[in-house]
């Protein structure tokens, strides 16, 4: 069966989060949930909530990055210490831990900032490409977009309900 | 209270529409008032005149700067440290305030986190220019050698060249990722190469609830991580000097000192950049009369913690048992640079009372002034710490108090600010210095507290 995708452009929240409740209480039997995406130029958790529960697994990437970060960091700092950076020290230790957490501390933040960076790009799935996408330049001005996904007689009542909550426009599209 | 009156009380209207907000930002980008140009002319012009006075004493070596034994740090590594501190405010703004829900930030943080990252460019610069021989950096840098000169990992001089390129690539990488958003609009709506420029910075962002969401937390666990960083980034810079047996310098106050006044300078920066941007722009409905306020508010509030920590230096000097360091401070007051001290104190402590009325608040004028002498104020506390302690240190026979820098000095200083003026004018032509999605969100939070209290 041929798969589509719709996009429909609201004016305000308020009517997307609308059109949304009808679209799930439809209960289309076709339609997967997670292919309904919300577009728009600002977030908006109380109508991203319509949508349900969705992960957002970013705080282990940063809590991955930030160890990584401090153990390598302390580590290769006390490995280069021990061996190729050895200086003498008069009876001192060679790797002196106060000063070495300084800069373990430093090398926790600088892992947990780029992994964590890195994790945003995964998870939100940046980079993309717009143009192999359903997309209005509204969404990035002052219009809510909703985009759903799924087999051709599903969208038409998807379209139904878009009419029903004035949708300023529709775009379409058959998923190759 | 009438409507005007009432309008002008706000951070920012709600009815103002998004479409609008777009507008009116994406035309700074393309027809900013024939000031931008005087501004960026006049900083490439300070620009040159420092790149001048470098070349020179590059040919002609560092004694040129007038730099000896004793005073061998001078107006470099003073302005140096005034760099970092400037760097504070961007992580004020976007960090903490945004952590404590803040949103009257929204509309001046971007330019804010700008002013992080070219204040941390400058300062870098002073590192290098400081050795005179320029080339020399290498010397610091840890990597395995045959040279046998390794870097001290105990020094607080290399914790500083780690904090600093922490703080600088973490805030690099805060402000392109709050920029995304941003960039997209720009994309949406540029022609020619600033199309093909905004689509690459954009990385295809198309405001998907699932982008939003993680952005949400991701500059949140960003911001978590800037603010421990720009605490401990010039708490090292302290240590540079509090942790040397120098008399005037090995004081327990120094790190919060240097962080107050950090965040002092900065937001005294911010005020004046403010001013400038809100003209040069037209950002008058986006940068308002009440957010300035409240940045002049913060800015006593801190100016008042700098002069707190300020008198517990001098206290703990003046009742402690150091003698040496008694003398460095009676030194400072009365011998040959005491002029700049007592003008350091009042710029610093005394000004900043001005801010207390609401009338020259509402004076962009006095505001301007206000805000670069208070500037220069922070400039002087950080050359009344390097130099007097370097002419007049422990032993007599080492003392110098006819030093005085050279035109070469002044002259690379006053480049630093061109350097910084360039790079951050440049910036706000090419990226929008207001944040629009963040400026949407604003107007539509308040919009909904104005029709639904309670809920709000």
């Amino acid at each position: 069966m041929t798969t589509k995708r719709i996009l429909g452009l609201f004016n305000d929240f308020d009517q997307a989060s609308a059109a949304l409740r009808d679209l799930r209480e439809a209960n289309l039997p076709a339609l997967d949930w997670n292919d309904v995406t919300i577009k728009s130029p600002i977030e908006h958790p109380d109508v991203e909530s319509v949508l349900g529960v969705r992960s957002i697994p970013i705080r282990y990437y940063t809590l991955v990055g930030a160890l990584l970060g401090g153990s390598l960091g302390f580590l290769g700092i006390a490995t280069s210490q021990g061996n190729f950076f050895s200086q003498l020290k008069g009876g001192k230790p060679i790797i002196p831990f106060p000063p070495d957490f300084v800069l373990t501390y430093e090398m926790l933040i600088l892992g947990g900032v780029y992994i964590t960076v890195l994790g945003f790009l995964i998870c939100a799935g940046l980079p993309h490409r717009v143009k192999g996408d359903l997309y209005h330049v509204a969404v990035s001005e002052d219009q809510v977009g909703v985009m759903v996904r799924s087999d051709a007689h599903s969208i038409t009542e998807v379209r139904r309900i878009f009419e029903s909550h004035k949708v300023l426009s529709m775009q379409e599209e058959v998923c190759t | 209270m009438n409507p005007i009156t009432q309008a002008k009380e706000k951070d920012i209207l709600e009815d103002i529409a998004w479409a609008q907000i777009n507008r009116d930002v994406l035309a700074s980008l393309e027809q900013p008032r024939g000031t931008y140009w005087a501004l960026f002319l006049g900083a490439l012009c300070m620009f040159l005149v420092g790149v001048a006075c470098e070349a020179y004493q590059y040919d002609r070596g560092l004694g040129v700067s007038g730099m000896n034994n004793p005073d061998v740090w001078g107006l470099y590594i003073a302005t140096f440290i005034f760099w970092i501190g400037m760097s504070h405010s961007g992580t004020l703004l976007s960090a903490i305030l945004h952590i404590i829900h803040a949103d009257w930030r929204k509309p001046i943080y971007r330019f804010a986190e700008a002013m992080t990252t070219f204040s941390l460019m400058t300062a870098g610069l002073f590192v290098a220019v400081h050795l005179g021989r320029i080339w020399e950096i290498y010397y610091a840098l840890p990597y395995p050698n045959e040279r046998w000169a390794w870097p001290n990992f105990q020094s607080p001089l290399l914790w500083d060249a780690m904090a600093i390129f922490t703080y600088l690539s973490s805030s690099i990488l805060f402000l392109y990722v709050g920029a995304i958003p941003d960039f997209a609009i720009c994309r949406d709506n540029a022609t020619g190469w600033r199309k093909t420029f905004y689509d690459k910075l954009s990385l295809g962002w198309m405001g998907t609830d699932r982008q939003w969401r993680n952005f949400r937390v991701a500059y949140l666990v960003i911001a978590c991580f800037l603010i421990p960083l720009a605490v401990s980034v010039h708490s090292i810079v302290a240590s540079d000097f509090a942790m040397s047996q120098q008399p005037g310098w090995h004081i327990t106050s120094f790190p919060p000192y240097f962080v107050a006044g950090a965040l002092y300078s900065g937001c005294a920066a911010i005020i004046t950049l403010f001013i400038m941007l809100r003209y040069t722009f037209r950002f008058e409905e986006y940068m308002t009369m009440p957010i300035l306020d409240k940045t002049a508010r913060l800015t006593f509030a801190i100016a008042m913690v700098w002069t707190y920590l300020n008198l517990i230096e001098y206290s703990t000097v003046w009742y402690g048992a150091d003698e040496v360091a008694k003398q460095t401070l009676i030194n400072r007051a009365t011998g040959p640079y005491a002029g700049y001290w007592w003008a350091m104190n009042f710029l610093g402590s005394v000004v900043p009372f001005t801010l207390i009325f609401k009338k020259l608040r509402s004076n962009l004028t006095v505001m301007m002034i206000v805000s670069l002498l208070l500037n220069l104020g922070m400039w002087l506390e950080r050359w009344m710490i390097v130099t007097p302690t370097f002419s007049h240190g422990f032993y007599p026979w080492t003392w110098d108090h006819t030093f005085f820098p050279t035109w070469v000095q002044w002259g690379i200083v006053f480049g630093s600010f061109g350097w910084f003026g360039m790079l951050f004018m440049l910036f706000c032509k090419l990226v929008p210095s207001v944040s629009m999605y963040e400026v949407k969100e604003m107007v539509y939070h308040r919009k909904l507290a104005k029709i639904h209290p309670r809920e709000a």
